[in-house]
């Protein structure tokens, strides 16, 4: 399937390079529904990558990349469940992201991030597994998990780790503060900070640079450097589903959702 | 013009410009909140357009309970 327009995303394939696109409102916000349509996606990009050389994750919301996992949907799901139950289905749905977010990780094609506004949490999760993040001036960046009494649950700390040095994702993580672009960029995060609202064009021009390379160089080069944290992936979603049944999570939820503070996506 | 007096009136016409307010409305003690009428994904990318325009790294908890153009001010001129 070499395109598709679905509720919370769509792609398409065209000139060697698959554009996954975002868009469900308000800032992309990763629940059930768009699981499904990013397995649906994990699917097709196996069948279309032989066409392809680059793949470019984008949003096309003014408000941001991602905002990260569906807090509200998490919260409601949860309600009226005994806890152990509750970490059950927690547990599932992280299984199932990790093994969509592991694909694209170690997909073939050289990927790219193309980022603007905010990019938080699980969105940060989705950007930390492509090859190259491009983020416009206007982009965002945080862990901000430690505020509802969790840890980021969909592979951020091990890819993090990965990536970056220790003390960037100490702070990140421990303050669960927010940092821009330019910031992100000097830590080693991005590659190429751009102007407002031209990430995407600057994410094509790189895949198009991209496709001049032989691929099955391209493939070994990638292969080579960028190991996939298969045991610390593992290990993340037992610490989440351990600290999910802590009563500072349900508080820390609730708050979320009920919040009428001006301030709620403020530490 | 002292220099707390030109961040505050730098954040006042960053303000009024970004969210098309006219600048004769905007006054230091305002909740910036209610008066540019925005929510926390647009106090986010004011923070940010602050950063730039200040060249100045702010973590946003130190603006957490922060309302007012002066006090914002405030938490800037301190880290220039």
């Amino acid at each position: 399937m070499n395109s598709f327009q679905g509720q919370t995303l769509s792609w398409e394939l065209k000139d060697g390079v698959i554009e996954l696109a975002l868009h469900r409102d308000p800032c992309n916000e990763i629940g059930s529904r768009t699981l499904e349509e990013l397995e649906k996606f994990v699917s097709a990009m196996e069948q279309m990558q032989n066409a392809a050389h680059a793949l470019i994750l984008h949003s096309t919301l003014k408000s941001g990349f991602c905002a990260g996992a569906d807090l509200r949907e998490l919260y409601h799901g949860a309600q009226g469940m005994e806890k152990q139950a509750a970490a059950g289905g927690v547990r599932e749905f992280l299984e199932r992201i990790h093994k969509v977010l592991n694909a694209i990780d170690s997909s073939p094609l050289t990927t790219i991030a193309a980022l603007n506004g905010l990019t938080f949490g699980g969105g940060l999760e989705l950007a930390l597994v492509c090859d190259l993040i491009i983020a416009d001036k206007m982009a965002r960046f945080c862990f901000p998990e430690l505020r509802l009494g969790l840890i980021p649950g969909f592979g951020g700390i091990p890819r993090l780790k990965r990536d970056l040095g220790n003390a960037v994702v100490r702070d990140l993580l421990l303050t669960g503060r927010s940092f821009n672009a330019t910031k992100a960029q000097q830590v080693g995060l991005v590659s190429q900070v751009v102007g407002e609202g031209e990430s995407l064009k600057a994410a094509r021009g790189t895949a198009a640079q991209l496709g001049k390379f032989d691929r099955r160089t391209a493939i070994a080069a990638k292969k080579f450097i960028k190991p996939i944290p298969y045991e610390e992936l593992k290990r993340e979603i037992d610490i989440f589903c351990e600290l999910f049944t802590q009563p500072a999570v349900e508080a820390g939820l609730k708050k979320f959702v009920e919040s009428k503070d001006a301030q709620p996506y403020l530490p | 013009m002292t220099d707390d007096k030109k961040t505050l009136e730098e954040i006042l016409n960053l303000a009024a410009s970004q969210f098309k307010v006219p600048r004769e409305k905007l006054t230091p003690d305002d909740d910036f909140f209610k008066t540019l009428g925005i929510d926390s994904l647009q106090a986010l990318d004011l923070l940010t357009r602050l950063e730039h325009h200040f060249n100045v790294e702010i973590p946003d908890y130190e603006l957490q309970g922060v309302s007012d153009f002066r006090t914002l001010a405030s938490r800037i001129q301190a880290r220039l």
